[in-house]
């Protein structure tokens, strides 16, 4: 375990009321897994990543990372455990009047590297982050895209243990969003780089985490894989969340409107979890069986741990053909419901 | 000797009194740089939400610039007298002038300073404490750094407001063109000698200000 995080909690204190920001939070992040935390606006979760390199100083409660307990550190050793802390920010945060180059030279300069070894240093980072060939260019002449680049290459710096990811995609377009992830997850797999990321798009958490805590009130209210929550949300706020990416296949007239339109054969719904192996399925039946195969609704996505989704089909044909292919469904890791309940 | 307009005006006695307003303005833009950044500073930094946050600290210095920047310039010079004559030995002449005017001029550049100090981004401040910088680091490295623009401008507009000073300074012989506009020009009611200096001060204002224009817009990569 990398970071250990109990019982951590800040407390604002404001003319009318004490918010509590981030109430009494306990969390386990492992060595160089990618840990997604979600929520909505004023969840607490802005908050909660600035305890952990203390740009907003705990009320209670300890953070561990390494075996270090950050909360205890004086200014002075603060600062060289936050060198090792990489932080990537929404608004990228770059200094204007410094190039590219001397803007991922920084924490360098800060933790005293000597100028020939930053130059070495940078000119790698550039390339790492795929920005060769720009480090003369001001982040005015740069896209946001191209900003975050320059942001992660200088969290990268100083080779940190942890990257502390603050809504690091919510100011980009979805394409850039997802360039910006696939370079957070080439940077995990290559560094073995732990990251901690806090967003409000559950398509963030699906692209690109392992396990998932959702925020809510400053309370983790649900953890754990990604899959299992996106599988069984518990919590009212995580299933709208999954809602965000998956849609909602169960609510809303769609499954009234299935029945009354197709009335014929059965309506069987699929619920893939996870795993690779399945994904054929559907032509698989339709050649191992004769039953004709409708596909009707449904979403299927991609996480970091195999497809994920709902499909509605209708099976037409043989009443027990048809059977036959609901019992070979029923061998495999795909879960299969006859006649979904309206 | 020509009888016009200008039949006063020396060549020789111009290009001295210019010299002495260059002289003022030069030592005086210099001082008031360096003090006023430094109250500046100050006032940002034990301001609510600075680096140094401290509130008699912030009283104290703020309460300073305030007093000094209600006073009429004519009136600090007068009240300067005994610190100036300790200082420079003598309150007559250019280098007499100069500790009213960096004193007159310093509180008013350390406003200047102190707004652009808050118009750094607080993020970029936030991303520096991150990585791990000192506070000098961040005063050094990021706050003046990412001001510069906004502190060359602000010390244009001060350069000129000293130049003005200058000339007020005159009336109490301090030298440079306001001096001799007033004493060689005004009091011998020669108009033309009025001119000359209004005109010479008004391209000495329009030399700082294009200078000042210049190294802003170079420097402003935004």
């Amino acid at each position: 375990m990398l970071i250990s995080i109990k019982e951590l909690s800040k407390v604002f204190y404001t003319k009318d009321q004490n918010v509590r920001a981030v109430d009494k939070l306990d969390l386990d992040i492992d060595k160089g897994e990618i840990y997604g935390v979600i929520g909505y606006s004023g969840a607490g979760k802005s908050t909660f990543i600035r305890l952990l390199n203390r740009l907003e100083e705990p009320s209670s409660g300890r953070v561990t990372i390494d075996n270090e307990n950050v909360t205890e550190l004086k200014k002075g050793k603060l600062r060289v455990a936050r060198q090792e802390i990489g932080m990537i920010f929404q608004h990228f945060n770059l200094l204007w009047s410094r190039t590219v180059f001397d803007n991922i030279s920084f924490p360098l300069e800060i933790a005293g590297i000597k100028k020939e070894e930053r130059k070495k240093r940078v000119n790698e980072l550039i390339d790492l982050v795929g920005l060769s060939g720009r480090g003369g260019s001001y982040p005015s002449q740069l896209s946001g895209g191209q900003k975050q680049r320059v942001g992660i290459a200088r969290a990268l710096a100083n080779n940190p243990k942890v990257l502390l990811c603050d809504e690091a995609t919510s100011a980009l377009d979805p394409e850039t969003t997802d360039s910006i992830l696939e370079l957070l997850v080439d940077i995990n797999r290559k560094l073995g780089l732990t990251i901690v990321l806090i967003t409000h798009e559950m398509h963030v958490i699906r692209k690109i985490c392992h396990r998932v805590a959702v925020m809510e009130e400053g309370k983790i209210v649900e953890s754990g894989d990604v899959l299992d929550v996106f599988l069984y949300p518990k919590q009212k706020v995580t299933k709208r969340f999954v809602d965000q990416v998956m849609g909602d296949p169960d609510r809303e007239h769609s499954l009234g409107l299935i029945n009354e339109t197709y009335k014929t054969g059965e309506i069987v719904k699929l619920h893939f979890i996870g795993e690779s192996t399945n994904q054929a399925l559907i032509s698989e039946l339709s050649r191992e069986f004769t039953v004709d195969v409708n596909i009707l609704h449904g979403k299927i996505t991609q996480t970091q741990k195999g497809a994920y989704g709902t499909l509605f089909v209708q099976f037409v044909g043989d009443k027990e053909e048809i059977d036959r292919a609901i019992a070979y469904i029923q061998t495999t890791s795909v879960q299969v419901e006859v006649n979904p309940d309206e | 000797m020509n009888n016009g307009l200008f039949a006063n005006v020396e060549m020789q006695d111009m290009i001295t009194a210019t010299n002495e307003t260059l002289f003022m303005t030069s030592i005086s833009v210099a001082g008031t740089f360096i003090l006023g950044l430094l109250l500046g500073l100050l006032l940002y930094l034990s301001g609510p939400g600075g680096l140094w946050q401290n509130k008699p600290l912030n009283w104290v210095t703020a309460s300073l610039v305030n007093v000094f920047r209600a006073i009429p310039f004519i009136i600090l010079i007068l009240l300067l007298f005994p610190f100036t004559d300790f200082l420079m030995g003598t309150i007559r002449g250019p280098r007499a002038a100069l500790p009213a005017l960096i004193i007159g001029g310093a509180p008013f550049y350390a406003r200047l300073v102190e707004i652009a100090l808050k118009e750094v981004d607080k993020g970029v401040i936030e991303a520096a404490k991150s990585m791990g910088a000192k506070y000098s680091t961040i005063i050094f490295k990021v706050l003046l750094p990412e001001s510069m623009p906004a502190l060359i401008s602000g010390i244009t507009v001060t350069a000129i407001a000293l130049i003005g000073y200058t000339a007020v300074a005159g009336v109490i012989g301090a030298g440079g063109l306001g001096d001799f506009a007033y004493f060689y020009g005004f009091q011998r009611s020669d108009f033309g000698v009025v001119l000359v200096c209004t005109f010479l001060i008004v391209v000495i204002v329009f030399i700082f200000q294009f200078i000042g224009d210049v190294i802003s817009h170079k420097l402003d990569k935004r």
